[in-house]
């Protein structure tokens, strides 16, 4: 085997050769910690500024408003266990859905299980998507923030959240988003969207793996999570990650040259893929919205046969994607969002998701709808589910 | 994390089929859980297996657990077939990751099932089918 196709853009992503090269300065020659006040602490603190500049500017924010994190779980946490705490004088109440990250999910389960929380885990219906009305009347008057994603990793559904910040700041609750899958995919903008914090992670979007940064609206209390230090205007504490800091910041810069004609590549690139699976494999399912999804997100389940075998024989062709299977979770229940869908075990354990970006190209998109089918068959043909079907239509 | 042996028994499982008819046929697991195997037997006068073929809904370590298996007991009397362990199967398989365990389970129940339905049609009794419940086998097997 020599070809190897990469379809998880949306589990990460190669770091683009430009972001390399900023960020090799950074480890080599200007290895300077921030915080000194000789020539190479003034050097990395110009380029953490630089990025910060970089990355406010992609999503139409002030430059203090970014502060850089270890990532997009640690934002997550960051933001909803900071806010929590700094504002549980004003109530214990937390709006969240029951398709989010488990960086989020099992923050909010932490915050009601050991500091005296409560919590509305919103449904969404079966395209993925919240109900707006439920969430105006899930707000109480302890209602003290709303978290939902933006857009979900595993099936591609973007959240109305224009909508649900609308809603937020008529009832005065602050509003969170997981941005991580969005960022690098989607047009972002800060204001517009009535959003008061945003997780981010660089390693989505051709960066650095380890870096992230959580947007926190000026004026917005937030407790600390990590404390030992000055960094990030005292709310991060920690010796900044400078190298992963500045590549973040090109990844961004990069991400926001030339983002409408990429997402116009990749949702034609996405459409051809899920229209020709869905047209040349029988017994197969879109999961999530067939339009309000990622530009790079496929998910489809295949009834009869289990996403495992499925990666696995992908894998064997070189091809790489991902599933929700249980079998890929490590855990005995399939996905928890193909389960929120309504789907029933068996048809999410059969879930096959590819995620496209920078670098796919047609060829590829082509060489997978040429391999999926006889790799579906094949597995269908050694299911015990596939034999009562085809005994029925006899 | 899958061994060569179950990555080849995946790639190219034997057995795999169904025996119109077949003297024996059982069915263990469910969708509910991601694994389902289904076992035909062929079993002559003398108790002797002489032809097995299977078919599996699951991960690539159930596939290749119900392949293994099958070749573990083509042949063998059923006496045989019954001392055919979850642990035979994982050491045939050079290992199994301690998650896909409960594949080899599902194989030795799918032997056990298969000659349970045999030993009903034909009125037969093994000890080592003593306490064994092919309705349980089909509910969970975690």
């Amino acid at each position: 085997m020599n070809k190897r196709i990469y379809m998880d853009y949306s589990a990460t992503t190669p770091m683009r050769e430009e972001v390399l090269e900023e960020m090799m300065e950074f480890m080599k020659t200007e290895y300077g910690n921030p915080s000194s006040i000789h020539s190479f602490g003034r050097d990395s603190k110009n380029a953490v500024d630089t990025a910060r500049d970089r990355i406010a500017k992609t999503i139409n924010a002030k430059s203090r408003e970014i502060y850089f994190t270890g990532g997009g779980s640690e934002a997550d946490n960051w933001a909803i266990i900071g806010y929590a705490f700094a504002n549980k004088n004003k109530g214990n109440h937390i709006i969240t859905t029951k398709i989010e990250h488990h960086a989020v999910l099992h923050t909010v389960e932490y915050l009601v299980k050991e500091h005296g929380f409560t919590a509305t885990y919103l449904d969404v219906d079966a395209d993925g998507l919240i109900d707006l009305e439920e969430l105006k009347n899930a707000v109480t008057d302890q209602t003290i923030l709303i978290t939902v994603m933006f857009a979900n990793n595993e099936i591609g559904t973007i959240q109305p959240i224009k909508e649900i910040g609308a809603i937020a700041k008529e009832k005065n609750v602050a509003f969170h988003t997981d941005g991580v899958q969005a960022l690098g995919n989607l047009k972002l903008d800060m204001d517009e969207l009535n959003i008061d914090m945003m997780s981010m992670s660089a390693h989505k979007l051709h960066g650095p793996k380890g870096i992230g940064a959580l947007y926190i609206r000026s004026g917005l209390k937030i407790h600390n999570l990590i404390h030992g230090g000055a960094q990030e205007r005292k709310k991060r504490a920690g010796t900044e990650n400078v190298p992963g800091i500045v590549g973040f910041g090109k990844a961004a810069e990069l991400a926001d040259e030339s983002l409408d004609q990429r997402i116009a590549e990749k949702t034609r690139l996405r459409d051809k893929m899920i229209d020709k699976i869905l047209e040349t494999v029988p017994y197969t399912q879109l999961n999530g919205h067939r339009t309000r999804r990622l530009p790079n997100n496929t998910n489809i389940s295949f009834r009869f046969i289990e996403g495992e075998s499925l990666l696995l024989s992908l894998d064997m062709v070189g091809i790489a994607a991902s599933s929700g299977s249980a079998c890929t979770s490590g855990s005995l229940d399939p996905s928890h969002v193909l389960l929120s869908l309504g789907l029933t075990h068996e048809v999410a354990h059969g879930s096959l998701r590819l995620t496209i970006g920078a670098y796919t190209t047609e060829e590829e998109v082509d060489y997978v709808l040429e391999q999926l089918p006889p790799i579906v068959e094949r597995l269908r043909q050694m299911s015990p589910l596939y034999e009562e079907i085809q005994g029925g239509n006899q | 994390m899958y061994t060569e042996i179950v990555m080849e028994h995946f790639t190219n499982p034997r057995n795999v089929g169904e025996i119109k008819d077949a003297d024996g046929v059982g069915q263990v697991g469910n969708p509910k859980c991601g694994d389902i195997m289904k076992m035909y037997f062929k079993i002559d006068e003398n108790e002797v297996i002489t032809d097995v073929k299977f078919k599996t809904f699951g991960c690539g370590s159930a596939i290749a657990s119900s392949s293994i298996a099958t070749e573990l007991i083509k042949g063998k009397t059923v006496k045989e077939a019954l001392n055919v362990s979850n642990k035979k199967v994982v050491e045939e398989l050079g290992g199994l990751p301690a998650v896909k365990i409960h594949c080899s389970v599902l194989a030795e129940q799918a032997i056990k099932s298969t000659i349970y339905d045999y030993a009903q049609k034909n009125n037969k009794h093994y000890e080592e089918l003593d306490g064994f419940d092919p309705e349980a086998a089909q509910e969970d097997h975690h």
